[in-house]
This record gives C-alpha cells, sequence and structure tokens, in this order.
C-alpha cells in the first residue's frame, strides 16, 4: 500500500483547521484578560465555520501513506464532534463563572480534544487512533479536574487519569500484539494478514484492544470510572465526555474492528455479545438506585453504550449505520439533558433527583424539555432515541441475535424506571416547602435547549434523510 | 402508491385534536380556566362531528379499507403513512370521538388545578388512540401505540388519587415492557417477510398476503401477546388496571375503559389472527383457558371489592375476557360477539365510571357502605345508575345482551362446554353488578353526611343521556352496527383460513388468494 505517500491536505482539512483555530484561541487568551467568555464565541464561530468543511470533506482514499482516511464515515462523526463541541462550548460560558473558575485555556483544550476526537475517526493506522486517543483523554484529563476547588472533581480526575493511562497502556499494548503478527499497523495490511499462520497473538491484541476500547465506551467491566468521573467534572465536560468522547471511542472502534478485523468477526462478536448484555443489563440495573441526578445518567450513558455495541457486534450495514445514528441522536438528547443538569447544579444544589420535584410548576418549559430528553433516552416514540433503538434492534433482529435483542429490550423496560422517576418528580410532587426555585435559563441556554430539543424531535418524525446519511457513512467500512 | 388522493379525512379527524391541544397549550394563559374548557369541548365535539362523516359515506359492502392515505415516511425500512378505516376500526374511532366529548365534560367541576395541561393531555389521548385505530403500517402503529402511553401517565399520576405515583408508574412499565417485546414481533415478521419475498415493508396488508412460517409464528404470537395482551388486559398481566382506575380521574378511567382496552383487543383481531394463523389456532385453546379463567376470576374477584371504582375495574378484567374468548373460538359470530363487545363495554363502563364519579363528587367517598338507599334521595341518578347495570349485566333490550349473545353463539358454535362457562360468567356478572345496585341504592337512606345531597344536574344529564340512548339503541336496534362491520369480518375470518392453509403449505386455489389480495389491489 504505501507505494506513494499521498499526501492530500483536503483530507485532513478539518482536523488542521480546528487545530489552527484552537492555537488561535490559545494566542488570544494573551490578548483578552477580562472577559474569557469571549473566547468561547471566538471558538463557537469558528467551529460553526468549520462545520461544514468537515461535513463535505470525502477523499475516500487514504492519504498520507494510508495512514488517514478521509471518507463519508469520519465525516459523519466529525459533525457529532463539532456539534457537541460547540453545546459544550455555549453552555460552559455561564458554567464556568457560576463556579468562579473563568479561565481562558479552558476553550482551547475542549478543541484540542475534538481534535483528538477527529483524529480518531480519520485514522486508518492504529499509532493515529492511539495519537488521537491520547490527545483527547490528555485533554480530558485535564477538563475533569477543572472545579479545582472541589475535591469530587479532583478526585474524579485523579481516577480518570490512573484508570484512563492503564487503559490506554493495555490498548497499546494490543496494538503492539497486532503489529508483531501482521507486521503492520496499517488497517488494511493487518486485515490482509489475517488468517495466514498461527494467529494467537493477532487474538491476544484484539482482546485487548477492546478492552481498551470498552474503557473509553464505559463497557462493563470497564465502566467503573464514570459514575466518579461524570460526578465529579464539570457538567459540561461531562456532557462532552458522554457524547464526544463516547461517539470518537465508537468510531474507532468501528473502524479498527471492522477494517482490521473483519475475518475474526465470528470470534469478536461472541466476546462483544457478552460485553454488550453485561453492560446493557448492568447500567440499567445500577441506574434504578441512584439518587444523584448525573450518577443516574452516567449510568444510563452505560447502559446505552451496550445497546449501541449491538450494532457494532451483528457486523452488518442496518447494524453499524444504527451505530452512526445512535450516536447522532444520542449527542443530541444527552447533550440536551445534561445542558438542564449544568443549568440547575450550583454549590451542591440540585444534585439528587428529588431536587427535581415540582419543577413542572416552577420552570414548565424546562420541565417540558427534561422530559422530552429523558423520554427519548428511555426510547418512546416518536422521539429521535426511539428510531435509534428501533434502528440498532432491527439489526440484531435482521442478523438472528434474537436473543440479544431480547436483553435491550429488557435493559430498555428497567431504564425506562430511573427516567420515569425525574419525570415523575417534576410532574407528579410539589417543590418543597421553601426549597430554592430553580434558575431561570438566560438566552444562550435557550439556543442550546432549543437545538437540542429540535434535534431529538426531528430525528425520530422525520429521520429517513440522516437514516440515508448514516448509511452512507458506514458504506466504506463495508467494502 | 404514493402520495394522498383526495381530502386526508383520517388524519383531520386523528389530529385536529392535537391541534387543539397545541393550541391550548400555546396561546391560553393558565387562569383563563373558563376558555380552556370551552375550546377542548369545542375541539372534541367538531372531531366528532367530522367523524360523523365516516358513517355517512361508508360503503358497507366494502370490506377493505376505505379513505386511505398513504404516503412513504422512511423509504429505507420500507415505513411508510399509511392510514385507513374498515368495518372493524370504524365504530372503534366513532367510540373514541364520542367518548372524549363525555370525558371532557366529565372533568367540568372535578378538575381545578392545572386545567391547561389536563385538557391538552385527553385531546392528545384521542389522538393516539385514533392513530393506533387507523394506522395500517405497523412501524406507525408502533408509534401511536407507545406514544398514547405517555398522556395517560401524566393524567393518571398528576390527577390521579391517593396512591397516584405509584399507579401511574406501575401503568407505565406495564405496558412499556409489553409493547416492546412485541416490537421485536413486528421486526421479526419484517426480516422475515422481506428475506422470503424480497419485499421489505412494515405495510400490513402487504405482510398479510404471505404469512411467515408457522415455527416463526409461534414466537411472535408470543411477542404480540405481550403487547396486546397488557393492554386488553389479560390475566395475569391485568394486576396494573385495578390501580391504574382507582387512582386515575374519572374521566381518565372513562378514556382508559371505553379506549385505552380496546386497543389490544383491536390488535389481535387486526394484527394477531390474520397475519399470525397458524399460531393463533395452537394457542387458541391456551386463550380461550385464560379467557374463561379471567371471565370466572374476575367475576369473584369483583364480588368482593368495597370500592366501587375498583369494583368496576375488575369487572373490566371479567368484561374484556369475554371479548377475548370471541376473539379465539375462530367464527363469524363470535368475531362480531367481540367486535361488538369492545362498543359496548366501553359505552357501559364509561357510563358506570362517569357515574361513580359524580357520586364520588359529592359525597368524596367511593366505599360501599358509605352510603345505602341513595334512590329515595337521587331518583334521577338511581335510574340511570339501573340502566347502565342492567347493560352491563347483558339484560335483553340493552346492549351488553347483544354481545353476549354473540358470544355465547360463537362459543357455543366451538365446544359446548365453553358455553356453559360463558353462561356462568354472565350470571356472576349479574350478581356484583345487582349486589352492587342493591347495596348502595336499596334500602333505607344512610350517608354520614346526611340529607341534602342533589340530584343530577342539567349537564351531568346531558353527559350521561346520549350514552343511555345508545345503550338502547344497540340493545333494540343492533343492525347498523353488525351490517358495519359484517363484510369486513367475514373478509377476515376467510384471509384467516387462506393464510391458515398458506401457512401450513397446503395448496390455496387461486380463487380464494384472490379474494383475500382483490380489496388490497382496490386500495392501491
Amino acid at each position: 500500500m504505501p507505494a506513494g505517500l499521498n499526501i492530500n491536505l483536503y483530507a485532513v482539512m478539518p482536523e488542521i483547521l480546528v487545530t489552527a483555530l484552537a492555537l488561535l484561541v490559545l494566542i488570544l487568551d494573551f490578548f483578552i484578560r477580562k472577559n474569557k467568555a469571549a473566547l468561547g464565541w471566538v471558538s463557537i464561530v469558528g467551529l460553526l465555520c468549520i462545520l461544514p468543511v468537515a461535513a463535505y470533506t470525502n477523499e475516500p482514499y487514504p492519504v498520507f501513506g494510508g495512514t488517514v482516511v478521509a471518507d463519508s464515515f469520519s465525516a459523519f462523526f466529525n459533525v457529532i464532534f463539532i456539534i457537541a463541541a460547540i453545546f459544550t462550548i455555549l453552555i460552559s460560558m455561564d458554567y464556568l463563572k457560576k463556579i468562579g473558575v473563568d479561565r481562558g485555556e479552558y476553550y482551547h483544550i475542549i478543541l484540542f480534544a475534538t481534535v483528538g476526537m477527529m483524529v480518531m475517526g480519520a485514522a486508518n493506522d492504529l499509532i493515529n487512533v492511539y495519537v488521537g486517543l491520547e490527545l483527547m483523554a490528555l485533554s480530558f484529563y485535564i477538563l475533569v479536574a477543572y472545579r479545582v476547588t472541589s475535591s469530587r472533581s479532583v478526585e474524579g480526575a485523579l481516577k480518570y487519569f490512573v484508570l484512563g493511562a492503564l487503559s490506554s497502556g493495555i490498548l497499546l499494548y494490543g496494538m503492539s500484539f497486532a503489529y508483531g503478527a501482521a507486521g503492520s499497523t496499517n488497517f488494511m495490511e493487518i486485515a490482509g494478514e489475517l488468517g495466514k499462520g498461527d494467529n494467537t497473538f493477532l487474538t491476544l491484541g484484539i482482546i485487548l484492544m477492546a478492552v481498551g476500547f470498552g474503557f473509553k465506551i464505559a463497557a462493563v467491566p470497564f465502566h467503573l470510572w464514570a459514575p466518579d468521573v461524570y460526578e465529579g467534572a464539570p457538567t459540561p465536560v461531562t456532557a462532552l465526555l458522554s457524547v464526544g468522547s463516547k461517539a470518537a471511542a465508537f468510531a474507532a472502534f468501528l473502524r479498527v474492528f471492522t477494517a482490521a478485523f473483519p475475518a475474526f468477526q465470528a470470534d469478536w462478536s461472541s466476546m462483544l455479545w457478552l460485553v454488550s448484555a453485561a453492560t446493557m443489563i448492568f447500567g440499567a440495573v445500577v441506574a434504578i438506585s441512584q439518587k444523584n441526578i448525573v450518577r443516574m445518567l452516567a449510568y444510563s450513558s452505560i447502559a446505552h453504550a451496550g445497546i449501541i455495541m449491538i450494532g457494532l457486534l451483528v457486523f452488518n450495514d442496518t447494524g453499524l449505520s444504527g451505530v452512526a445514528y445512535y450516536l447522532l441522536v444520542y449527542a443530541f438528547m444527552n447533550m440536551g439533558a445534561f445542558t438542564i443538569v449544568a443549568l440547575f447544579r450550583n454549590k451542591g444544589k440540585f444534585e439528587n433527583i428529588d431536587e427535581y420535584r415540582g419543577l413542572a410548576s416552577t420552570r414548565p418549559l424546562l420541565a417540558f424539555l427534561m422530559a422530552l430528553f429523558l423520554l427519548s433516552l428511555a426510547g418512546i416514540p416518536p422521539t429521535g432515541g426511539f428510531a435509534a433503538k428501533f434502528f440498532v434492534l432491527s439489526a440484531a433482529i435482521d442478523a438472528k441475535y434474537y436473543w440479544l435483542a431480547s436483553i435491550g429490550v429488557v435493559s430498555t423496560a428497567i431504564s425506562l424506571f430511573f427516567y420515569a422517576k425525574v419525570i415523575f418528580y417534576m410532574y407528579m410532587r410539589d417543590p418543597e416547602v421553601g426549597a430554592e426555585t430553580a434558575p431561570s435559563s438566560g438566552v444562550i441556554y435557550n439556543i442550546v435547549l432549543f437545538c437540542t430539543a429540535t434535534g431529538t424531535v426531528l430525528l425520530g418524525v422525520y429521520p429517513a434523510p440522516f437514516i440515508d446519511m448514516a448509511i452512507k457513512a458506514v458504506r466504506p467500512l463495508l467494502m | 402508491m404514493t402520495g394522498l388522493t383526495g381530502f386526508p379525512i383520517l388524519s383531520t379527524i386523528t389530529f385536529l385534536p392535537a391541534l387543539g391541544a397545541l393550541g391550548i397549550i400555546l396561546f391560553y394563559k393558565k387562569e383563563w380556566t373558563d376558555l380552556i374548557k370551552w375550546t377542548a369541548l369545542g375541539t372534541s365535539v367538531v372531531t366528532f362531528a367530522v367523524s360523523l362523516y365516516l358513517p355517512l359515506t361508508f360503503d358497507m359492502a366494502d370490506p377493505g379499507l376505505q379513505w386511505v392515505e398513504k404516503t412513504v415516511w422512511i423509504e429505507r425500512f420500507g415505513i411508510s403513512y399509511y392510514m385507513g378505516v374498515d368495518g372493524i376500526s370504524l365504530l372503534l374511532v366513532l367510540l373514541t370521538t364520542f367518548m372524549t366529548i363525555i370525558c371532557v365534560l366529565a372533568s367540568w367541576r372535578e378538575i381545578n388545578t392545572k386545567l391547561k395541561g389536563y385538557m391538552a393531555l385527553f385531546l392528545l389521548t384521542e389522538t393516539f388512540s385514533l392513530g393506533i385505530f387507523m394506522a395500517m403500517d405497523l412501524f406507525l402503529f408502533y408509534v401511536f401505540w407507545e406514544a398514547v402511553l405517555i398522556p395517560m401517565v401524566f393524567i393518571i399520576g398528576i390527577w390521579g388519587g391517593v396512591r397516584k405515583f405509584y399507579s401511574a408508574i406501575k401503568f407505565f412499565i406495564f405496558t412499556f415492557v409489553g409493547s416492546l417485546f412485541m416490537l421485536l414481533g413486528v421486526l421479526a415478521i419484517y426480516f422475515y417477510h422481506g428475506k422470503v419475498t424480497g419485499v421489505y415493508t412494515f405495510d400490513s396488508t402487504i405482510l398479510l398476503l404471505s404469512p411467515v412460517a408457522p415455527a416463526v409464528q409461534f414466537w411472535v404470537f408470543i411477542a404480540f401477546f405481550l403487547g396486546f395482551a397488557v393492554k386488553v388486559p389479560m390475566f395475569p398481566l391485568h394486576t396494573w388496571l385495578p390501580d391504574a382506575h382507582t387512582d386515575a380521574p374519572t374521566a381518565g378511567s372513562i378514556v382508559l375503559a371505553a379506549v385505552l382496552l380496546k386497543l389490544g383487543t383491536y390488535a389481535f383481531v387486526r394484527f394477531t389472527l390474520p397475519m399470525l394463523p397458524n399460531a393463533s389456532m395452537a394457542f387458541a385453546p391456551l386463550m380461550i383457558g385464560i379467557s374463561i379463567f379471567a371471565i370466572i376470576y374476575g367475576a369473584l374477584v369483583t364480588i368482593a371489592q368495597k370500592d366501587i371504582k375498583k369494583l368496576i375495574a375488575y369487572s373490566s378484567v371479567s368484561h374484556m375476557g369475554f371479548v377475548m374468548l370471541g376473539i379465539f373460538v375462530f367464527n363469524i359470530e363470535g368475531l362480531k360477539g367481540s367486535v361488538m363487545q369492545m362498543l359496548n363495554h366501553g359505552i357501559s363502563t364509561g357510563a358506570l365510571f362517569l357515574l361513580v364519579g359524580m357520586i364520588y363528587e359529592r359525597t368524596h367517598t367511593r366505599m360501599i357502605g358509605d352510603y345505602t338507599g341513595l334512590f329515595k334521595e337521587l331518583p334521577v341518578y338511581g335510574v340511570f345508575f339501573l340502566i347502565v347495570v342492567l347493560s352491563s349485566m347483558g339484560m335483553p333490550t340493552t346492549n351488553g345482551f347483544i354481545g353476549e349473545l354473540f358470544v355465547l353463539i360463537g362459543a357455543f358454535k366451538a365446544h359446548w362446554v365453553y358455553a356453559v362457562f360463558v353462561a356462568f360468567g354472565v350470571l356472576l356478572g349479574a350478581v356484583y353488578l345487582l349486589w352492587l345496585f342493591q347495596r348502595v341504592f336499596l334500602g333505607n337512606f344512610h350517608y354520614a353526611g346526611g340529607h341534602g345531597l342533589k340530584d343530577l344536574g342539567l349537564r351531568e344529564i346531558i353527559e350521561t343521556a346520549p350514552l343511555i340512548i345508545l345503550i338502547f339503541w344497540i340493545g333494540l336496534y343492533p343492525k347498523p352496527f353488525l351490517n358495519v362491520m359484517d363484510a369486513s369480518l367475514t373478509r377476515l375470518v376467510k384471509q384467516v383460513e387462506t393464510n391458515y392453509r398458506k401457512g401450513n403449505g397446503e395448496a390455496v386455489s387461486p380463487q380464494a388468494s384472490l379474494d383475500a389480495a382483490v380489496v388490497e389491489r382496490k386500495v392501491e
């Protein structure tokens, strides 16, 4: 393959532009002393300009010596990453003032994390996957610890750092086995080496890499960090972590396993079957007993990871496009839910689910939107969450994974309980006497909520064009 | 195939209430309570008026779908927005639009808090219920099927009684879990059909033409059963019903009994029978057994109830047992009786809940024994109650008689033992209903609050009278109602037969196949 280096800057233009934007914000940070939120606005405007470039970059041939491929798949995920980053920055500006750490580097670290995600989505080489992953992870280590005054935040960051470093190590270890067995880090070349001779080490490599990715998507049994980190991190960072980081890990997961190891599909599918089933059930069951809303959402995101994995392991076009579609919907609905949590959470207030009681009478619109996002997460039609679940489950039925689909259904049914609990608290209980009234949402929050709610509903009511996009996105994976 | 032809009358009927709900939510202030009530009433009346267009233009000779609307929704999955009404669903559509008016009226004084949300949710419930009765695409059907849960859960949970939180979440989870398995069943049919015929579609009329293999039918039947039986509700999945009924506001109980319980039985008739004829036939003894058990068990439990509302709720379990029995005896009389009983149960039980709501508004108790001898104090109320009780127990000249008679004939045709049980069930029904009447209305007047209970006012008479008229209309002259469903049910039976033979791998005469298919052609 690496006959020519094939340098094509167009293919990596989105990554270059976001990096440049991050550097610009870094420099501006020195000149803008007082109003750091201005940096946020610069980042948002920049990302909005890059969005069309990222969406339309489509060079379906591997470039840079076969290490990068900017196809419809990476374009689809780039859009998810950039949208998630925009929403995150929008809700961060107010949040950072609230927690009293209004510092400039926050914004360019988010941008660097975004670059990391984009590199992961476009990687066609193990090394690139690793570099992207580390760039993303290092940025998140800092971001999670951003509430420096809170011991929770620091604890979460430390846990994330230690376990993250460990999982990166395991991933790298797995990659080294794959390299040792196949003699290359390039996906296509690895795929070409498969089945020749002894595959013991390659199998070991696959398992170890699955562990590494499993950590990033918070799959059982590698999920233990998620609740603590989600709870400790600044809420906007949690949102980006649960949406962007998960999507990026899934993008790389999909790419590596479908491009490099298709010949082992039967093996890794049965391995992921177990992981997926355990993740779905465990996430949903443990979420029931959670009192803290962020921890509840953390376990819910674990359960979702399990369901998304179904799409990967059934390994057909419906399943893979289902993963892409699911992550798109997830970006909107989960971001929406976290936006409301970020708005309310302040100095130990609105941590617990029962503090949401009576919200419908004090903040009817916000309660309605929260209910919408939660119902979508529960997968109730006609929301996007339903369309996404339908997509993935239909792939499972198509591939005759009846038991896994049934487990997915059971997990969804269990999860209804804890989502409905929040809704019931908001609508069916009266507010506690003397309790602090929930803050109202400002213009910026309203913009984010409007966009996420529109996305959540639109993806459920009129999914056809987006489904087509998702199908187009995964086509390169199945070639 | 694609595109709407003619005026989309069905969509208009379906989404008119939603439009009203949207208007109330967006443009009305909380304080404008009268305006909200009148708008909700106006919306439901207009919807009913428009829906009357259907029986007026209904072609009784045509067994197929009428006023069909079909347009592509999600092409990739073969999903279409496909609405149609035939003789089976027409009466249920009318029942829904009609009962919603009653519900709005029943809430006139009962609901004082958060009226805006309440009325909006009620109208939404109407929209989604109508959607279920009209949807011919399984995906669309499923969307409405799940969506109807949300407003109902809120109605119970916000405006409900003592244990509203518990009852609402129980209702929510029971029905949601069942529906999810149904979704798996739908997907299984979809892919199986796609692989066999090469046509991937959720269009139920196309899926009907080539039934899946009996082995697949077996599992799909179980999946469908879990989804539909919870809503009916069939024993042993009925436990949410008494709680939901007891804690729901009056109008919530009415719509639950009159409309939501019909969704399950309707789905059995519409989808389970013709799509899974072999499995239905195989499961029939079990289903009949469960139904008979539900009839008897429901009646016995009903006898023991102290709370009038709970009593009526359990009587629903028994009554819906009749409906299910009529469906699974596999003959035209049984089916006719079932559809008739769906309608009757909606009217009679709806009326019972309405009347119980009225006495509760006055006394704030529903316990039997808290008041006796009401007949002397409230004669009008007493007469209404008596008529409804008689109708519910199947007294000749009332609607209940017609339905139960047909179910009885159907059961007898299948096996005389079934008929014995049905007759016994009817008898038990008379026991609990007449005993209820005796304890509450006869004897010497006693009520802790003393004399001075007001008899029914004008509004209350207006909302009850139409139900009374219907009870006697169907009881004395059921012909128009039976005629409406006749052609469609006859075709359904033929379809089930044809599909049964196809499923068994027997050769089907081209004529029989044609009979089943000809209507579909006409539609397209």
